[in-house]
């Protein structure tokens, strides 16, 4: 039984070559392997995680994790493990949380298990993939209602520095369920300054205690070698978990922008070419090496699917980190900080978002048989509303028509009643839609093209008060709206 | 040789190592070997315990040498064994090939492992299976490189033909009775050489033609934005810059399915895990219309998603190249997609940045803007060897960073491609797809399929095509305008030049792939709808200049046309024909 960096240690060396940054040169060595795990332990008995970066004849190049700041290449002892670097896969994890590499954070006993894994991970057949489908519950309106997580997704959320991306994805770890099925959340912190972590841990307490969810916390202060294993470490646990023991398991990796900085920072230390804004030319590889990861597998229950949180440095898009995660992922939910600033939580921009998948995990047995009609309707009503908005500001409001009104109290309906919502509130499918239907309801029937008229029927919300805009604001407005459900 | 089957552990064909070496260096996927002292640049290597292939990229002084693995090398250890295989990377081909689904070296992946590990993967996968060997050459019989020796039949409605391979001729010695035969079984002796059913052909190298003929014929793809307005010809290339959520992808599948080439070969080279999952099973479901069979039998697939080996994903594409110039040979005409080139030349960079060469452009090496010319070079319509005719089609993506068109990759491919599809985020933001934009596409073609079209008596094709470019280049000019002085403004002319590209934007160039009627089109409904716009925008100018004031003209509900491409199945040309005339007699009634 071993645990993350304890390995059974088959050759030790007395003394390094030489220093040079984060690189130890340990010269006479025989059969190290390279990228195989190292451990470095100081005069002072501290040990240290390193990575074999290169060898050379007798020489290995070893990178240390957690740096070489106090290390005296004369006085370390370096043991080469022959492995890559692993962690024992498992129940254990659950429920408590860890530091970026598996190390306890609350007080606990370290993870033992009966198997290792190398968190890098191995490429999944293309050919045993299975699509993804079916929903995934978060709870909050304006995403399971107009980009639903489908199993086995990836669909990243693009924020700002400022708004509330880390509450939005704390809510989801806290609310996520897979309706019907065994469900589990494992969450990878990397780069979150130490309150943000506090805050983190504290709001998903109680979801952990009932052992759904597990907590891997890299912090703004811990090695950046180290941050570039959080992820993997997360999604090692993760596969194990979905692939078998045939769970649905959603992985949240929260900050994506600090991980590729890390990848920067060693990219430059290893003495790389530089590519764009001076990322690497391999950003995109490493990156798919993280989000391919999530998926199904033919005929095998369980599920993995990914939600990456992003900040765009300065909000800009075309910005290699999210550029580059917009390629590789199928979707994205875009945060704005317009609607943050008009105090709208969560603040997504619903027409900048897009969830590619949502075919395959809404409709008739899976949500319900209107809700893609809905979405579109939904989604295309709110173009049109942007566009009555930008008229009217060149015109005035008392120019437009009365349909091109309706669309105004449209939007405003939208905003209050769908996307509206706590940070503890959890909505049922069903509440969401219900809220859908009386939004769109706003609007006079006749512009509801994209909606088939047995679902127009069924859940049109017609306003008897004929139509004042005051008066279909008000009945879209929620609390004269929560009787009649 | 030994006969017994329970040997199937053992690699069927045990590398001839020419030299054994010694791994001295090892530095991610650069390794350093000593010891072989006989091999050449970009001859493969194989080295570890789990024989990794590696290819030779630099040859320093005697026997030493530096090779870059196709795979992951964790674990590899100074000391390790090496050896030269004698040969550079060279694609197994066969019968297999059609319905398969390979990785960038051309092993197959369907009933591999669930987890890619390095070195779990064979190009000996399929070894097993018996192929039926039709023989259509005698004994005795002259034959040159290129001639059919053989037909096998595949699940679909292509048949395998079995040719004498390239620098091979001379007289048949001996060639096997019809029966079923083994992919290394000898099955023919062609003056002097054996010829098997696997085939081995180093990719990078193009398979020799006897000429290379003009591209005329174009391909159609059922997209009417594409047949319309950016035709490309069999044997031509096309280069589709778009950035994320533009289509890219959708665009390249409905091609893969509806075009009416007769192999399609998809490399899908460093793109989503999940989208490929999708493709094949759309693809194994869909019917080919021309054959009955399901689409997939005329496809081979090269999956090299983006977490699948980089190196590997370099060479996916010439191997799908490769793969696309055997069916040519064969006499068929093959379509290679492409999705991505720009992760292809990423692979590149990655691997000129590891072995220290100067970097051009944004890191990437300065030998790009050859390299993908001369990819997209191997594309052609040709006479073959065996005296056929056979056609390679390039169809590239291209995925600009932050939807950058003056990136290298980008901006070099523009130059190199006789047809360019640019996808507009505008365009898709607007939910109009394709999002194939009319201001930054071309097609160099479009001069010889309008002269084909005329010698297949479509006269009209080539000017209505011509009327359909001017509309929409008048309405983006008077787009500006509009918003600075309001419709209202405009001249009643001007205010029917947006209505007619109105017509044609929303009736003949977007185009549903979810919808059943309008995923794809006939040629005669093309034009049909086209001729159906163009008809309703002249009668409204004929309107107008009669005195119908423009607001009257713009009233009129002209929905009927721009539903017609989804009211109708994709070859009915004349209910499209029929509601032109009703339409025109509904605006007759106006004036």
């Amino acid at each position: 039984m071993t645990g993350p960096g304890e390995f059974t240690i088959p050759v030790e060396y007395q003394g390094a070559h030489s220093v040079e940054g984060p690189l130890l040169v340990v010269d006479k060595v025989a059969d190290v392997g390279w990228d195989e795990m190292a451990t470095v332990r100081l005069a002072s008995g501290e040990v240290r995680q390193a990575l074999v970066l290169e060898v050379h004849e007798d020489l290995a190049i070893v990178e240390v994790l957690q740096g070489t700041s106090g290390l005296d290449p004369r006085e370390v002892t370096v043991g080469f493990t022959g492995k890559p670097f692993e962690i024992p896969v498992g129940e254990g994890w659950m429920g408590r949380a860890w530091s970026g590499l598996g190390e306890p954070l609350d007080g606990g006993p370290p993870m033992l298990g009966a198997e290792m894994r190398p968190v890098a991970g191995s490429p999944l057949n293309p050919t045993l993939r299975d699509v993804p489908r079916d929903p995934i519950v978060t709870g909050i309106s304006v995403i399971d209602a107009l980009t639903t997580f489908v199993r086995g997704q990836k669909l990243p959320i693009f924020s700002s520095a400022g708004l509330p991306h880390l509450e939005l994805v704390t809510q989801i770890a806290a609310q996520a369920t897979a309706p019907g099925e065994p469900f589990r959340v494992i969450v990878a912190a990397m780069g979150l300054t130490h309150v943000d972590a506090a805050a983190i841990r504290r709001a998903l307490e109680k979801r952990s205690a009932t052992g759904e969810l597990a907590l891997f916390l890299d912090t703004a202060d811990d090695p950046v070698v180290q941050r570039i294993l959080t992820p993997r470490v997360a999604l090692t646990v993760a596969e194990h978990l979905a692939f078998d023991r045939g769970e649905h398991v959603l992985v949240l990796l929260a900050d994506m922008t600090s991980y590729c900085e890390a990848v920067r920072e060693v990219s430059a230390a290893r003495g790389e070419i530089p590519g764009r804004r001076a990322y690497p030319g391999y950003l995109y590889s490493d990156l798919a090496s993280i989000y391919e990861r999530c998926g199904r597998i033919r005929d095998r229950p369980g599920s993995v699917t990914l939600l990456p949180v992003l900040t765009m440095p300065a909000g800009d898009i075309t910005h290699p980190v999210p550029d580059l995660t917009g390629y590789i992922t199928e979707g994205q939910i875009v945060l704005s900080a317009e609607l943050a600033g008009q105090g709208i939580y969560p603040p997504v921009d619903v027409l900048g978002s897009l969830s590619r998948l949502m075919r395959k995990g809404t409709g008739e047995g899976l949500t319900r048989a209107d809700h893609p009609a809905i979405a579109a309707q939904l989604v295309a009503a709110l173009a049109q509303a942007g566009q009555v908005r930008d008229i009217a500001e060149l015109v005035g409001v008392a120019a437009l028509t009365d349909t091109d009104r309706r669309y105004l109290d449209f939007a405003d309906a939208f905003r209050t009643v769908l996307v509206s919502q706590g940070v503890d509130e959890s909505r049922s499918i069903e509440e969401s839609l219900e809220r859908a239907w009386k939004v769109v309801s706003v609007l006079p029937q006749r512009e509801l093209t994209m909606v088939p008229t047995e679902y127009i029927e069924r859940y049109y919300v017609s306003s008897e008060p004929a139509g004042t805009e005051q008066g279909a604001s008000r009945n879209a407005a929620p609390a004269s709206g929560e009787g009649n459900g | 040789m030994n006969d017994s089957p329970t040997t199937s552990t053992s690699s069927p064909s045990p590398p001839s190592t020419s030299s054994v070496g010694r791994v001295l260096r090892v530095s991610g996927p650069l390794v350093e070997v000593d010891g072989i002292d006989r091999t050449a640049m970009l001859d493969v290597v194989e080295i570890g315990p789990s024989r990794l292939a590696a290819e030779v990229v630099s040859v320093t002084s005697a026997g030493r040498i530096v090779a870059q693995a196709y795979e992951y090398t964790g674990g590899m250890r100074v000391g390790d064994g090496a050896s030269a295989l004698g040969h550079p990377l060279s694609a197994r081909l066969g019968p297999w090939l059609l319905g398969g689904v390979f990785d960038g070296m051309l092993r197959p992946l369907r009933g591999g492992p669930t987890w890619l590990a390095p070195g779990v993967l064979r190009a000996e996968g399929g070894g097993e299976a018996r192929w039926r060997f039709s023989p259509k050459a005698a004994s005795g019989d002259v034959v040159s490189a290129g001639d059919v020796l053989a037909a096998v039949p595949t699940a679909g409605d292509v048949e395998y033909r079995l040719l004498v391979p390239p620098r091979v001729s001379g007289a048949v010695e001996w060639i096997a009775a019809e029966g079923d035969v083994g992919e290394d079984e000898r099955v023919a002796t062609v003056g002097g050489h054996d010829v098997t059913l696997a085939e081995s052909w180093p990719v990078r190298v193009p398979r020799p033609v006897t000429t290379r003929l003009d591209p005329s014929e174009p391909l159609a793809t059922g997209q009417r934005v594409v047949d319309l307005l950016f035709p490309v010809a069999k044997g031509s290339t096309v280069a589709v810059p778009g950035g994320f959520g533009t289509g890219k992808t959708v665009l390249l599948q409905q091609i893969v399915k509806w075009c009416n080439a007769d192999v399609i070969v998809f490399v899908g080279c460093g793109e989503r895990g999940n989208e490929l999952a999708d493709a094949l099973t759309d693809l194994g479901e869909l019917v080919d219309p021309r054959s009955g069979r399901s689409l997939l039998e005329r496809t081979v697939v090269i999956a090299n998603t983006s977490n699948m080996p980089v190196m590997a994903r370099e060479a996916s594409i010439y191997t799908g190249m490769t793969v696309a110039e055997l069916f040519r040979d064969m006499g068929y005409d093959t379509v290679l997609l492409a999705d991505s080139t720009s992760r292809w030349a990423e692979a590149l960079r990655e691997f000129s940045s590891r072995s220290g060469e100067l970097p051009a452009e944004e890191g990437y090496p300065a030998g790009l803007a050859s390299a993908i010319a001369a990819f997209y070079e191997r594309a052609g319509t040709v006479r073959t060897l065996g005296g056929t005719h056979g056609s390679v089609t390039v169809i590239g993506a291209v995925s600009p960073p932050g939807g950058d068109m003056t990136e290298p990759v980008t901006s070099h491919t523009e130059r190199f491609v006789r047809c360019l599809w640019s996808l507009d985020r505008d365009l898709a933001y607007a939910r109009h797809y394709p999002a194939i934009t009319w201001r930054r596409s071309f097609s160099r073609d479009a001069g010889a399929v309008g002269d084909w079209h005329g010698a297949a008596g479509r006269t009209k094709w080539a000017a209505d095509r011509a009327r359909a470019v001017a509309l929409l280049a008048e309405a983006d000019r008077l787009a500006p305008i509009v918003e600075l002085v309001g419709l209202a403004g405009l001249p009643a002319r001007e205010r029917m030049v947006l209505l007619g590209a109105r017509l044609l934007r929303e009736g003949v160039l977007q185009q549903s792939a979810l919808s059943k009627n309008d995923a794809s089109c006939s040629p005669e409904k093309q034009s049909a709808l086209l001729d159906l716009a163009l008809a309703l925008y002249e009668r409204c100018l004929e309107l107008v200049g009669r005195g119908v004031p423009a607001s009257v003209v713009e009233e009129i509900d002209l929905a009927g046309a721009t539903r017609m491409r989804d009211e109708v199945p994709p070859d009915d040309a004349s209910s499209v024909t029929r509601r032109r005339d009703e339409m025109l007699e509904i605006l007759a009634a106006v004036g």
